[in-house]
């Protein structure tokens, strides 16, 4: 696992208080992890802070899974 | 217009001398101080270094992780106390109608730390707009009574009063009214606020509205001592589920008091200054009475504002002077805030706790911390000094009064048939 991918299943972890083991990569947001609207916008603000960077809030609209977010960060993280 | 009558039919309460309302009561009948050294953050630079904090709270025991994270944590505190007036209540809430139960509960600030940390990150940066989504809900004022409806699923009038100092008060004057006039059944109210942070003991230290006794913290909020020197901060929630007589009546509740009746003025002279002659607190003191159809002298006790200020505590006993005429020789006066500290928007709630457990066991809880008598207040007073002095009491009167010039005072009788 990217060290990407690792940052990115631990604030998921953190934010939504869930296993780690619940964090796979098919696993989405909202349908799997409990998460709400709100708790979406907290991840992906969460994931800028953390890799230092701004998502577009269309492209922010595209993550909706662990993934997802990970495939992301990995294309865009210089 | 017949108004229903409204009692009391359970209690909560998270407060610096106790976290429960069996431990509370304990603090206030042994005559404990809930002050020590601020622990919530480093307060080596302010000109006051100690409050009344709440201790040993984990919230996780209450409220799950994820969800706390959620809450500021005056909403923490006032979902905690809910808890346990809910469950003291013995509420079955698949019995009762729902859409006829509600929430009012006081605060006078709101979700400070949040707004403070948030504002702060902000601030630090390099201007970067990265606001955490749960930064207002966080925040807001209304928010804990928000959180406690989505718990129980109360659907009537729910929202939060703000009148500063008075804010728990004017939420029981509310719901008291709201089921008066056969608008609701039954309410979740009170107050909660958690400001002990750099922002709240900053503001009120430069308002020098706090007591600076940093070497004796536990002495310091001594209300009508000559030596007093502005209030000590507190933190903590209070909850009152107030009900429809025939409502608990029907459902076999255990009744602690009844709520007979609220006042509500301004003094309408100062943003902070109490009115010399304590005008406004003489009305709203008659005003309760003439809601609850009482004399004055059907007042056994007073819970007074009594926040160990210069000024406050002797206008206040002036107003009560004016009111009582002579009776006020007869009653028991006491400032429960020489032990809990100033609860700020949930005094009102704590305090009305106070008075309604005072009635319930006979006795009436001290103004701590005195030591020496000032001249500006009339010897024949009973201010209750030091110890509880055991008492029947038909009727207890709460005063709560709030920067704003606001004031709320609320009458308590103990249940007769």
């Amino acid at each position: 696992m990217s060290e990407i991918a690792q940052k990115v299943k631990a604030i998921i972890v953190d934010k939504l208080g869930v296993e780690e083991s619940e964090v796979t990569p098919e696993a989405s947001f909202t349908n799997d992890l409990g998460a709400d609207s709100l708790d979406t916008v907290e991840l992906i603000m969460e994931f800028e802070k953390e890799f230092n960077l701004s998502i577009p809030d269309d492209q922010a609209e595209q993550i909706g899974t662990v993934g997802q977010a990970i495939s992301y960060l990995e294309a865009n993280v210089k | 217009m017949n108004l229903r009558r409204v009692v009391v039919t359970g209690l909560g309460a998270l407060t610096p001398i106790g976290n429960t309302v069996p431990e509370f009561w304990n603090g206030l009948s042994n005559g404990v101080s809930g002050a020590a050294p601020i622990t919530r953050f480093d307060a080596s630079l302010f000109k006051t270094q100690f409050a009344c904090e709440v201790k040993n709270l984990e919230v996780e025991q209450f409220i799950d992780r994820k969800e706390a994270r959620k809450m500021d944590l005056f909403t923490q505190m006032g979902l905690i106390a809910a808890d346990e007036a809910i469950k003291d209540a013995g509420l079955d809430l698949e019995k009762i109608n729902l859409h006829r139960a509600g929430v009012i509960m006081g605060s006078g600030i709101g979700g400070l730390r949040s707004f403070q940390d948030e504002v702060t990150d902000f601030a630090r940066g390099d201007g970067t707009p990265r606001f955490n989504p749960f930064f207002i809900p966080k925040m807001i004022a209304d928010i804990c009574a928000g959180f406690i409806s989505i718990k129980y699923g109360f659907r009537g009038p729910n929202f939060v009063t703000v009148s500063a100092c008075a804010s728990a008060t004017n939420a029981i004057i509310d719901a008291f009214n709201y089921i008066r006039l056969n608008k609701a059944d039954i309410f979740i109210t009170g107050g909660t606020e958690a400001t002990i942070t750099e922002a709240g003991v900053g503001g009120f230290n430069a308002l020098k509205a706090l007591s600076q006794r940093n070497d004796s913290p536990t002495t310091a909020s001594r209300p009508f001592d000559k030596d007093r020197d502005g209030f000590v901060l507190g933190e903590g929630a209070g909850c009152l589920i107030l009900e429809d007589y025939e409502h608990a009546k029907a459902r076999g509740a255990k009744i602690y008091a009844e709520l007979v009746g609220g006042g509500m003025t301004a003094d309408a002279y100062h943003i902070t200054a109490p009115h010399p002659e304590g005008e406004g607190a003489s009305n709203v003191m008659k005003h309760a009475l003439e809601d609850a159809e009482m004399q004055p002298e059907d007042i056994d006790y007073v819970n007074v504002h009594g926040t160990s200020t210069p000024l406050g505590d002797i206008s206040e006993v002036k107003a009560i002077q004016k009111v009582f005429g002579e009776h006020a020789y007869n009653i028991n006066i006491s400032s429960t805030k020489s032990m809990t500290g100033h609860l700020l928007g949930a005094a009102g709630a704590i305090e009305a706790i106070a008075s309604i457990l005072a009635i319930k066991n006979s006795l009436i809880p001290p103004t701590i911390n005195h030591f020496t008598d000032d001249e500006e207040f009339d010897p024949r007073l009973n201010l209750t000094f030091n110890k509880a002095q055991k008492r029947e009491i038909r009727a207890a009167l709460s005063n709560t009064f709030g920067f704003g010039g606001h004031n709320a005072s609320i009458i308590f009788k103990k249940i007769t048939g």
